[in-house]
């Protein structure tokens, strides 16, 4: 099967990773992770200070359905459960055990024979919560089966390295064929495989393949789904990438959970580019060590990509990798650039879609810092979204039905088929610089509490 | 430069609330931000790190700079009609030049004084940033007006636009109207002495004392204007001076007209830079120019005695007039077009035909571009609604298509 996307953006950014052998090997002494990553979930935990745990323990667990829990990382001890305003869990954080960090809870994989078993592990393995179902785009429900499944085989997101590289070896055919059987097992559809000219190849029997060709976010599961199967009302599907379904094929081979994770530490503010082999939800601090650039700039450390990352402070002691656990972008804050006529500018420097920009002609890499550029607006130019979003969804109308919260529009416009990320690429693309992926978030969240 | 911000940084505190200047946060805080690109980052999470370059003060800017060349040329022509008017046989640029900028520039001035006034007043009431919309309509009145309109008559037309047509209802980005042929329509059918005929389209004063003011009781009609007078299916349109205005006068556009839009060439240079930038919309565009020309041929096919209008040849139609300024400025307008990419084509197709439909038919009112963008403005939600629902529909359809199976 072949999909082609025409809409979309590429965007030429410094500081992509040329040599994919990985740099350093870092076994972080802590490691951490954040309930916040894992939407839809209300976090509650049943382990202390001081708990051993090994990987695949369960550090937290669903209020609203036990079953589905987010596991630890490493083998160690847990060091602290950090709350915040109103007792609310921000992370987990587990002190590694140095002398065998990785090692695993086993699972017993041999007596999950029947659907429920099979889910019951997933979600006790700490897997499903790395999937999102759709609509909402949230961790999935238990109680409700997956229409289809989506997994996605790349990532087209500036300066991004293909999910799953260098976790997946030899035997990742074998390992992916064996995670697609078990997912059919739970799912009256398909499990569809997206692969690109990048990113993984090779055969997986049981899955639909479509090869895709386009321009970010073409590379989003969901918007895959929207182009091949569209969610309906009343529908779930299931989306992840390939990294989570290598992951998922593991269990099911041997019984335990990989945490083990590569991460390109890319962007203009990183010093040089490369891959670090580490562990998910590693200390940034450590990971970071003398990667940055050692300048006078005002630093961003995003953790993920430009698009959909989130922010962290590495000169905290307290910060980790978030999920999706592959990427670090550090570019420059810009909060310092007072720059003078910024809208009058010519300079080659400026990126931009908009042809009014000498760069956007130029093959140039960029070094774009965080400033939003501009004044936040309402909607002026229209069609500005459309060019950027490869769904037959219409972003403008649908936008400003959740703006004013009207459930109907929502529903007919086609919310259950979006997530914030497939909004990412409108959002930098707006004129009016409003923030697209939160308007979506939210819209999202008040509809499944208005419906639940 | 670094003087510069540090001389703001000292004087910001004052505007901020609390300070002594409070009431001027707003005008404070646009003048910086024009200044100054907003050190203002994007969120930590849920939010993309990074912004395209383009903002809403570039994009407005660019449609000024499109209009630019209609602005002078307009003042070369205003003063060139005058002096025509004069009888005179020898044209000094740079007197025509000076003539007509000084003819215009108190429009200028009081159109964005008053214009950007009710805006600033309302971005502090609002306790909003100032909306760069009114950059571009300050500067569309006085071009689409005759040139020497009566500058009370401007700032009443312009406050009314901007505050009826857009500050009720939310600034810019949500009026309904192009808030600069509202103006218009305004001075159009409040003062229509002042507005049409055949006496207001040249200069006859003497601006600051410049010039040779004209005698008394001159008149010469527009083109279009003087198309209702006509007989014949042989059209002739003659100029200030009385002699014949040929199709290559009228492209270059020295004839009497409103201030900017008279020069169809100048206008096709400024709808280039904003095509070519992007700005506006080509689908409108092409499909204005398409519906005109399209309507033009019928109506020259069944051309009547009954219409005079109908006896111009296409070209001539979209040359005269206001059509290409409409079908480059304000049918583009962003926010009062159709939004949709299949309804910008049906809206500009229908603001051709219409233009032409009122021009051709309705002899009474020769110029039809104004009222033609106003009416499709107001079609263009149902234009988008019907596209929407085309969408639904898909879905829908969809859906039932599902259901129908399980």
């Amino acid at each position: 099967m072949q999909l082609k996307l025409k809409k979309g953006l590429t965007l030429n950014i410094d500081g992509a990773v040329e040599n994919w052998n990985p740099c350093a090997e870092i076994v972080p002494t802590t490691c951490a992770i954040y309930p916040e990553d894992f939407h839809g979930i209300t976090p509650k935990t049943n382990v202390k200070e001081g708990d051993l745990v090994k990987v695949g323990s369960c550090l937290l667990f669903d209020k609203t359905q036990p079953d589905l829990k987010i596991t630890s990382p490493v083998a160690g001890k847990v060091k602290a459960v950090v709350r915040g305003e109103r007792r609310k869990i921000l992370r987990v954080e587990v002190e590694t055990d140095a002398s065998a960090p990785f090692e695993s809870e086993a699972f017993d994989t041999a007596s999950a024979k029947d659907s429920a078993a099979i889910l019951s592990l997933l979600a006790g393995s700490g897997l499903l919560a790395e999937v999102r179902q759709r609509p909402y785009d949230i961790v999935p429900r238990l109680n409700e089966a997956p229409r289809d499944i989506f997994v996605t085989a790349f990532d087209l997101a500036p300066l991004a390295p293909q999910p799953g590289f260098g976790l997946m070896g030899d035997d990742a055919a074998q390992v992916l064929t064996k995670a697609v059987e078990v997912l059919s097992g739970l799912t009256q559809g398909k499990v569809y495989i997206s692969v690109s000219d990048s990113g993984f190849s090779g055969t997986i029997k049981g899955a639909e393949i479509v090869e895709v060709s386009g321009k970010y976010p073409a590379s989003n599961p969901g918007v895959q789904a929207a182009n091949i199967a569209p969610v309906n009302k009343g529908e779930t599907i299931w989306c992840m990438d390939i990294a989570t379904l290598y992951k998922i094929g593991r269990l099911f081979t041997d019984g335990k959970v990989v945490s083990q994770t590569f991460v390109a530490v890319t962007g203009p503010e990183v010093a040089t580019p490369c891959a670090v082999k580490t562990v998910e939800g590693a200390s940034l601090p450590e990971v970071l060590a003398g990667r940055l650039k050692n300048d006078n700039v005002h630093k961003r450390v995003i953790c993920g990509n430009v698009f959909t990352g989130t922010v962290e402070n590495p000169d905290s002691k307290e910060s980790y990798l978030h999920y999706p656990w592959r990427q670090i972008t550090v570019i420059a804050e810009g909060d310092d650039a007072d720059e003078f006529m910024g809208w009058a500018s010519m300079a080659p420097s400026k990126m931009s879609l908009s042809r009014s920009f000498p760069g956007h002609f130029l093959h140039k890499l960029f070094r774009p810092d965080a400033r939003l550029n501009g004044g936040r607006r309402a909607m002026i130019m229209s069609g500005e979204y459309d060019r950027v979003f490869p769904m037959d969804v219409m972003p403008e109308y649908l936008l400003k039905a959740i703006i004013s919260r009207d459930i109907e529009s929502m529903e007919k416009l086609g919310i259950y088929e979006v997530a914030p990320e497939d909004f990412a690429a409108a959002e930098y693309a707006d004129t009016s610089k409003l923030p697209l992926q939160k308007i979506v978030r939210e819209g999202l969240d008040f509809l499944r509490k208005e419906l639940e | 430069m670094a003087r510069l911000r540090n001389y703001l940084n000292k004087i910001k505190p004052n505007f901020e609330p609390g300070g002594k200047l409070h009431a001027f946060q707003s005008v404070f805080d646009g003048f910086e931000t024009f200044l100054y690109t907003p050190n203002t980052t994007s969120g930590k999470s849920l939010a993309v790190h990074i912004h395209d370059s383009i903002d809403s003060k570039r994009t407005m800017i660019i449609v000024v700079l499109a209009l630019l060349p209609c602005f002078l040329f307009g003042m070369y022509n205003t003063g060139y009609q005058h002096w025509l008017a004069l009888g005179a046989t020898e044209f000094p640029f740079w007197d025509l030049m000076i003539y007509g900028f000084l003819t215009v520039l108190p429009r200028v001035v009081t159109a964005y004084v008053v214009g950007l006034g009710i805006e600033f007043i309302v971005a502090q009431w609002r306790k909003e940033e100032i909306q760069e919309g009114f950059l571009v309509t300050g500067i569309l009145i006085p071009m689409i007006c005759p040139p020497e309109v009566p500058l009370w008559m401007l700032a009443v037309a312009t406050a009314f636009s901007v505050i009826f047509v857009k500050e009720v209802f939310g600034g810019t980005g949500y009026n309904v109207l192009n808030v600069a042929l509202v103006a218009r329509a305004f001075l159009f059918f409040a003062y229509p002495a002042q507005m049409s005929g055949d006496k207001v389209y040249i200069g006859t004063g003497a601006p600051f004392g410049f010039g040779t003011p004209l005698a008394d009781g001159f008149s010469c009609a527009t083109p279009l204007g003087q198309l209702a007078t006509q007989t014949s299916s042989n059209i002739q349109f003659t100029g200030a001076n009385g002699l014949d205005i040929s199709t290559w006068d009228a492209f270059l556009g020295l004839i009497p007209g409103s201030f900017g839009e008279t020069s169809t060439l100048c206008i096709l240079i400024g709808g280039l830079l904003l095509l070519l930038t992007g700005i506006a919309s080509w689908r409108v565009m092409l499909s204005v120019f398409a519906g005109g020309f399209i309507m033009s041929l019928v109506a020259n096919t069944f051309a009547s005695p009954l219409y005079p209008a109908s006896y111009l040849s296409p070209v001539d139609q979209l040359l005269l007039g206001g059509f290409a300024f409409a079908a480059v400025f304000m049918a583009t307008d962003p926010v009062t077009a159709a939004h949709t990419t299949v309804g910008k084509y049906i809206y500009g197709f229908l603001i051709g035909v219409i233009a032409i439909i009122i021009r051709t038919y309705n002899n009474g009112y020769p110029e039809g571009a104004m009222l033609a963008v106003l009416l499709m403005n107001c079609f263009a939600p149902l234009i988008d609604w019907c596209v929407v629902n085309a969408n639904i529909s898909r879905r829908e359809k969809r859906l039932k298509a599902k259901t129908s199976r399980s």
